[in-house]
Order: C-alpha cells, then structure tokens, then sequence
C-alpha cells in the first residue's frame, strides 16, 4: 500500500493537484516524522527496557554486592526464594490492601468532588483551585506532614481524637494514617480526571430523564455512571498503578514497620539496605509483572481500551 | 426563594468542606514550621509561640541550600530536556503521516505505567559502575526519560488543536516559511508548552524515588530525600521544626505555579490522560 491511498493528514490534502508529487511528499514526510520521534523512542527504551533486561539477568544470578566475588549463575532460585518467602506474600497482601481501599475510597470522594466542581453554580474557580492544593504538594511533603499529625509526641490528631496510645504504634492506626495521606493526596487529580468524563456527558439526557421523573440518583447512576464508563476505568487503571506502586509514604512513615512494608519498598530494602542485587531484581522483576498484569486486566477484561493515544485520526 | 437560599446554602457548605479538607494538612505544616523548638511537640494545631527561627535554621545548613541547588538545576535540565525531545516527538505524531505512530504511542504508555522502583537496582549497579552515582545525570536522565510519556501526550493534544493552515496562510501573504513559523506557529504553541513544562517540572521536583536510591551526598541529593534524612541536634531528637519549615520552603514555588496556572494545567492534564 503506497501512501498515496493512506488516509492523508492536513497538509497533503491541500495539494490535491499536485497528486503525483504526493508519493514523493509522503516519504519526505516519513523521513522527516522518523527523525523527529527518534529521540523520544530511543531515550524511552533505553532507560527503560535495557535495565529491566538487566534486572532480569541479575535475578538470575547470586549477586550480593557485600560478597562482589561470589557473584555465579543460580539460575530460577532466587524466584524460588522470594515466592517461597512469607514476607513477599505478606508484602503483596499488605500492597493489595492499601491499593483496593486507598483507589475505593478515591474514587467515591473524587466522583463527589467532581460533581461538585462540575454543578457548582459560583465559586468555581476557588473550588478548582482549593481542590488543586493537595495535587501541587511535593508527595514527601504529604506524608511528612500527616505523619507528623498523626504522630502522639508532635501531632494534633491523637489529641483530637483523644487517644492515649501512639496510633502509629500499631498496625491498624498506620494503615489508616497512610490510606488517608493517599486519599488526601491523590483525590484531586482522580476528581480532575472524573470531570473531564462528566463533560462528556450531555446535558438534553440528564433534563429528558428528570421530565419522566427520575429522581437525581436515578439520573446518576442509570445515565451518568454508564456515560462516564471509560472515564472512570482510565482515572482508576492510573490511580491503581499509582497507588500499587506506593512507596514515598511508606517511607517517610516508617519504612516498612509495624507490618506496612509494600513490594515496592521490600524491592527498596533488598536492593539498597541488605545490597542483594539478586534477590532484589528478582522482586523487581516480579512487580514489574505484577502491573504489567494490573494493565492487561484493565485494558484486556475492563475494557479500559481507551489508550490515551488512540484519538489520533 | 427559599429555595434557592437553600441550594446557595448548600454549595457554601460544600465549598467549606472541600477547603477544610484540602487546606488543614498544609496549614499544619505551616504552623508547625513558625513553632519554636520548645513547643514543637506541644500538639497544639496553632502554635502558641511563634518564631522564625527555623528557616533561618535551615538556609544555614548545607544540606539543605545544596539540595536546593540540586533540585533547582536537575528539575529544570532534565524539563528542558524532556519538553524539548517530546516537541519533535509530538510535532511528528500531530502533523505527520507516518507508520508507527501508534507503536511509539504503545511504548510512551508503556513507559507511563512502568514501576519506577524496577529500575532502581539496575540504574543503582549500573551508575556506579559508569560513575553516574550520586551526580545530577545520574537524576536527570531517569527524570528524562519518565517524564517523556506525559509530555509527549499533553503535547500532542495540544499541538493538534493548532491551526496549522495559518502557516500557509501567512506563507501566501509573502512571509517567509521561518517568519511564519516564528510569528504564528510560536505563539500559538507556546501556552501548550509552558503547560507542559510546569506539569513535567513539578513531576521532577517530586520525585524521591530516585532521589533517594541514586544519591548518597550534597552533590546531588535533591530536597525530598535531604528532608527525609534531616539530622536532629542529636540522634534521638527529631528537627521537627526544620522539616516542617523545608517542607514549607518546597512547597511554596510548585503550589504558586499550580495556582497561577491552575487552569491550564487542568486541561492539560485531562487532555493528556482521557481523550480519547
């Protein structure tokens, strides 16, 4: 297929009387596209693809950078230890949880927030902006700044509540510090994202619906939420990949104790604290399968299938 | 009339919830940061003596006017890079006919839901065997490189609401191709990248992954990992009151950036994750 009968983009449907010249014109045009993505593709695949080749073949081999001469070919063991190891299932479990519970829980107060920006009759502006805050927040910041909250011998919220204990002292209190550092945190931009679904979504439908005599929860759930179908599976496929890959908070709250160590941190542990290149790629090839699954099941059963870059006709 | 005193009552009701929400965490930190030392640790949400002591504190202390630096120079290098290979990038996917668009779509997607912390260890070996390790192209081309996807969408969203026939137009009435690009193509692609580069800045400026597994020392630590290793006056002291006022410090700049180009970045954002 010569490019002569490809769909032809703006510039070469002007110059429909010069048709012969077109082949011509679509190779330059080839030539000249290749060039300038080139840069792009490059860069991406080798800051990514050749280390992860690297990660895969370091996970095969007994690599400890405290015994650099000891480094041979082990071939599948180290995979055979991490998934033999209790701490990597309760590692995923405890990701599993923060991910289900921290996206849930984003995605109800965002839909409200986005509802709320998009009904609004004054004060918009204000709301985008004060809802914006949490979003412009260094994330580290975010967690220093709950943690400190929620810590008994610096905060304001064990006083608050008037609880007597330290509540990141235990395993419930953490996790429920961390989830609401998350929630808060990553909200806004769930919200940003629900909204531009709800433009979508035609005004004449809400009214027609509202002249039978659906109620507004009618409305919302029988038109707008299977209006807003694509909309929300893309904002939750992001948030999901986002919040299983959680790791700044962890870090500043306490680095994986009190039973909050996520994968991405036992990768973090492994790797830089104990220096076992090894095991650790082995758990670095694992999560990256782990999204990489997260995604096909979004895209492939959910039908997220709305990648952001099939607009392009 | 009631009524409608009623729905007004209600939307203030929201806005103040919404505002609560968002803004008690900052406030917090804010405060604390204005806390003397010896009542950091009252719990008090307001403080009840004030003082700023603690950002004098911390403009003396190299760790953190060296991660200043550092994430200064490394966030704007590595946006200048990012924004510029995207432009092409994205020139080519908005304007051209070409095959493999969509494979270098699939990549940047691919690249966008990539697990950052995989990388860690090999870029971790790798940099200290090439002398990459704790050195700002040791940040800035990871920084590069994650930040391309998200450009390369925003961009070419916005790129393709260009009216290009202006160019020819202009071309017509007898302005040279590198006047029409320069007098008419510039100007309308210029909010589109400036949207771009405060998106992609504020990415770089909040990264700690990296920032904290690829850098030991002031040459190259950026503030999200110098606050998370703040030493006390002793071991067992916490300088609550110089994270905080850091903490501050950092915050300022990227939420005024949000602030003044909320608009923008909203629909930059949007564009660059849901159309489509």
């Amino acid at each position: 297929m010569s490019a002569v009968t490809a769909p032809s983009s703006a510039p070469s449907e002007q110059k429909v009387s010069r048709r012969q010249h077109l082949s011509d014109r679509a190779r330059a045009e080839r030539r000249l596209a290749f060039w300038l993505v080139a840069p792009a593709a490059v860069v991406m695949l080798a800051v990514t693809a050749y280390p992860i080749i690297d990660a895969v073949v370091l996970s095969l081999q007994r690599a400890d950078l405290r015994f650099p001469n000891a480094t041979k070919f082990v071939g599948l063991s180290n995979y055979g230890h991490v998934l033999t190891a209790p701490v990597w299932w309760q590692d995923v479990f405890h990701t599993v949880i923060i991910t289900v519970v921290s996206v849930s829980i984003q995605l109800v107060v965002g839909m409200a927030l986005a509802l709320v920006m998009h009904r609004i009759i004054f004060g918009r502006g204000i709301v985008r902006a004060i809802a914006l805050v949490p979003y412009g927040i260094v994330a580290v910041v975010a967690a220093e700044s709950w943690q400190l909250a929620w810590s008994l011998q610096s905060g304001w919220i064990p006083k608050l509540l008037g609880l007597s204990g330290d509540p990141l002292s235990h395993t419930f209190g953490t996790y429920v510090a961390i989830i609401v550092t998350e929630v808060w945190k990553n909200t806004p931009f769930m919200a940003l994202l629900l909204l531009a679904g709800l433009a979508l979504v035609p005004d004449e439908l809400q009214e027609a619906a509202k002249v039978d005599g659906a109620t507004a929860w009618e409305r919302f759930t029988k038109i707008t939420l299977p209006l807003m179908k694509p909309a929300i599976l893309v904002a939750v496929l992001f948030r999901t990949l986002d919040a299983f890959r959680i790791f700044d908070t962890i870090y500043i709250f306490n680095q994986g104790a009190q039973g909050t160590e996520s994968i991405s941190m036992l990768n973090y542990n492994t790797l830089l604290d104990r220096l076992n290149l090894g095991l650790g790629s082995a758990v670095s090839v694992l999560l990256f399968l782990l999204v990489a699954l997260i995604a096909i099941f979004f895209i492939k059963v959910l039908g997220a299938g709305a990648a952001p870059g099939e607009e392009t006709a | 009339m009631s009524r409608h005193q009623r729905e007004l009552g209600g939307w203030s009701a929201a806005i103040l919830v919404i505002a609560v929400c968002s803004l008690i965490p900052v406030l917090w930190i804010v405060f604390l940061s204005l806390k003397t030392p010896a009542t950091a640790t009252d719990g008090s949400f307001i403080p009840h003596a004030w003082t700023l002591s603690n950002y004098s504190d911390i403009f003396k202390q190299g760790i953190f006017t060296d991660a200043l630096r550092n994430s200064i120079g490394i966030g704007l290098i590595s946006t200048v890079l990012a924004v510029g290979i995207a432009s092409s990038a994205a020139y080519a996917i908005a304007r051209l006919d070409f095959p493999g668009k969509q494979l270098i779509l699939l990549v940047a997607l691919g690249v966008a839901m990539f697990p950052q912390i995989s990388l860690v260890g090999p870029l971790y070996n790798l940099w200290r065997q090439i002398g990459l390790y704790d050195t700002w192209p040791g940040l800035i081309i990871p920084y590069m490189t994650f930040a391309l996807p998200l450009s390369i969408y925003v961009l070419s969203a916005f790129f393709r609401e260009i009216p290009w026939e202006l160019e020819e137009a202009a071309q017509v009435d007898g302005a040279t191709p590198f006047q029409a690009f320069r007098k008419v193509i510039v100007p309308l692609a210029t909010p589109g990248i400036v949207t771009t580069f405060i998106i992609v800045f504020i990415i770089c400026w909040n990264d700690f992954v990296f920032a904290i597994s690829l850098t030991s020392t002031s040459a190259a630590q950026t503030v999200p990992a110098a606050i998370s290793s703040f030493p006390g006056v002793s071991q067992f002291s916490v300088p609550y009151g110089d994270i905080a006022a850091a903490a501050v410090v950092v915050t300022v700049p990227v939420m005024l950036l949000v602030l003044i180009f909320q608009r923008r970045i909203v629909s930059g954002l949007t564009a660059g994750a849901v159309k489509g």
